[in-house]
């Protein structure tokens, strides 16, 4: 799109999109360190995550009021409007993310005292899925790339599936030995943590997709969730 | 929190319900003012082009675009004012109550009956205010003087300005306020009870808050008349009109109901333009 004739509102809306660039990178971040310090038992860089996450609720507040200033004084209408609503709702996704993270890595501080459960392998995988969507949801909201943002939308099924197999991973640990119930409980939430942050990823690509064409996307967004339905029998069952 | 329950719900749906959908009612799908092939020319200059619109009986028309994109020439092909001006003619059709509104052998008189107009600037005339009244409906109908006194009444009434000049209605108009000259102007539009409203810049010259009476107004006419209103204020468009128009250069580039318009507009053009990105 060219320019707005009016400078100061041009370089007021790009000032919006750096903000939300900037609380993605820092929600990306979150993310992938609260996983690495799951993996490495390290509670030093856990403890950084838990801290840092009042940096991403300053930006949800700075956005916010930003948001609220672009309404009242520019009276934005179109694809202006479009982008400064959608910036309020990714900064809240955002925000629940980073919450989720800090969750996430409270949790790695108590397992780090646990005995090793299993392999990691299935978490590490989900971290970066979740990331790369939660990074391309982002650039396709700079890049009005609604094409990316429909691609990450639906593609949200791989997470889940991982999510049920911990899932179930964790209900076999816990009936085997009770005393992997600690640990396993423990990594069953931050699973749980991660497969809502690429619920959040998802809604994200769908606010850009409204952001950059203006319609909504209608139908449902494919999911494979199927813990809620699980039932996990006992080996000697 | 949801984060210590294991219960999965979505997280929080994304949609923007309704915010294409018209606010408020749905676009009244009868017909009031028809144009259809419209072309307009000023000598040899082509200032509208093929242009094809349906005025909603009892609806608010916006109709917005750039200085000379047309839309005040197509105003005043709505009430032929246009034929007072030689060299300048209108090709196509407008179609009103069955009849070619810019065919030849229209009575002007009766269609501008039926077709009122108010203008940017307010303009009373130098007179009495009942008189300002009285005066344009003694040009279609003879009334005696009780049913005349009725009539000032209820379109004052109508117009927003009765509580404020009734005890006045034999001093000059030139008294009144900027405001108040424009809503006794739209009285005297209303006094001949015409069936369309055409305002053009009706508040340019007027105050904010004049400004939110006339568009209140124009909110309470549009149960009884079918408005069409040119504005270079796209905010008060966005108020005032159930579908918006977007001229540019003599074409009529989008009409959509006015929340579309302004949130998600289908041609490029249209989003240059309420964005002010244009050009």
């Amino acid at each position: 799109m060219p320019e707005h004739t009016v400078r100061s509102y041009e370089e007021d809306l790009r000032r919006l999109r750096d903000m939300i660039v900037r609380m993605g990178g820092l929600a990306e971040r979150q993310v992938a360190e609260a996983n690495e310090s799951l993996i490495e038992r390290d509670s030093d860089l856990a403890t950084e995550v838990v801290q840092r996450d009042a940096a991403i609720d300053a930006l949800e507040r700075e956005i916010e009021s930003f948001v609220i200033r672009l309404l009242a004084l520019r009276q934005p209408v179109g694809a202006d409007l479009r982008l400064i609503v959608a910036a309020l709702k990714i900064s809240h996704d955002l925000e629940r993310i980073g919450d989720y993270a800090r969750n996430a890595a409270k949790r790695a501080i108590v397992l780090a005292q646990q005995p090793v459960l299993g392999s990691m392998n299935g978490f590490t995988r989900m971290a970066a899925l979740v990331q790369a969507n939660l990074k391309g949801a982002i650039d396709a909201l700079v890049h009005e790339d609604a094409e990316k943002a429909d691609e990450i939308w639906a593609s949200d099924e791989p997470i889940d599936e991982i999510y049920n197999g911990i899932f179930r991973e964790m209900l076999t640990f816990m009936m085997e030995d009770p005393r992997n119930i600690t640990a396993a409980t423990h990594l069953l939430f931050i699973a749980k943590n991660l497969e809502r942050i690429g619920d959040h990823a998802t809604n994200i690509a769908e606010t850009v997709h409204f952001a950059v064409r203006g319609d909504t996307l209608d139908e449902e967004r494919p999911k494979s969730d199927s813990s809620a339905f699980a039932v996990v029998r006992p080996p000697s069952a | 929190m949801s984060q210590t329950s294991e219960v999965t719900k979505p997280a929080g749906t994304t949609g923007f319900g309704g915010l294409q959908a018209r606010s408020g009612a749905a676009l009244n799908t009868v017909v009031r003012v028809a144009i259809r092939n419209l072309d307009f020319f000023y000598g040899d200059n082509r200032a509208l082009k093929a242009i094809n619109l349906d005025l909603p009986d009892r609806q608010v028309t916006g109709m917005i675009g750039p200085s000379g994109c047309g839309k005040s020439t197509l105003l005043r092909v709505l009430n032929r004012m246009y034929s007072l001006y030689p060299g300048q003619r209108a090709e196509g059709e407008v179609m009103m109550d069955g009849r070619n509104v810019i065919a030849p052998d229209m009575d002007l008189n009766e269609l501008r009956a039926k077709v009122g107009m108010v203008f940017q600037k307010p303009t009373p005339f130098p007179m009495t205010i009942r008189e300002n009244i009285a005066f344009g409906v003694r040009l279609h109908e003879r009334l005696p003087k009780n049913r005349m006194d009725e009539r000032i009444e209820w379109a004052l009434t109508r117009a927003a300005i009765w509580g404020e000049v009734k005890d006045r209605l034999d001093t000059s108009a030139m008294g009144l306020s900027g405001g108040q000259q424009q809503r006794l102007c739209i009285a005297r539009t209303i006094a001949v009870r015409p069936e369309v409203i055409l305002f053009d810049e009706p508040t340019s010259a007027l105050d904010p808050i004049s400004t939110l009476k006339i568009e209140e107004l124009i909110d309470e006419l549009k149960r009884d008349f079918t408005i069409a209103i040119v504005t270079h204020n796209m905010q008060q468009a966005a108020r005032c009109a159930d579908q918006v128009a977007f001229f540019y250069l003599g074409e009529l580039v989008e009409v959509a109901p006015a929340a579309q318009l302004f949130t998600a507009p289908r041609e490029k053009r249209t989003q240059e333009y309420i964005t002010g990105r244009f050009g």
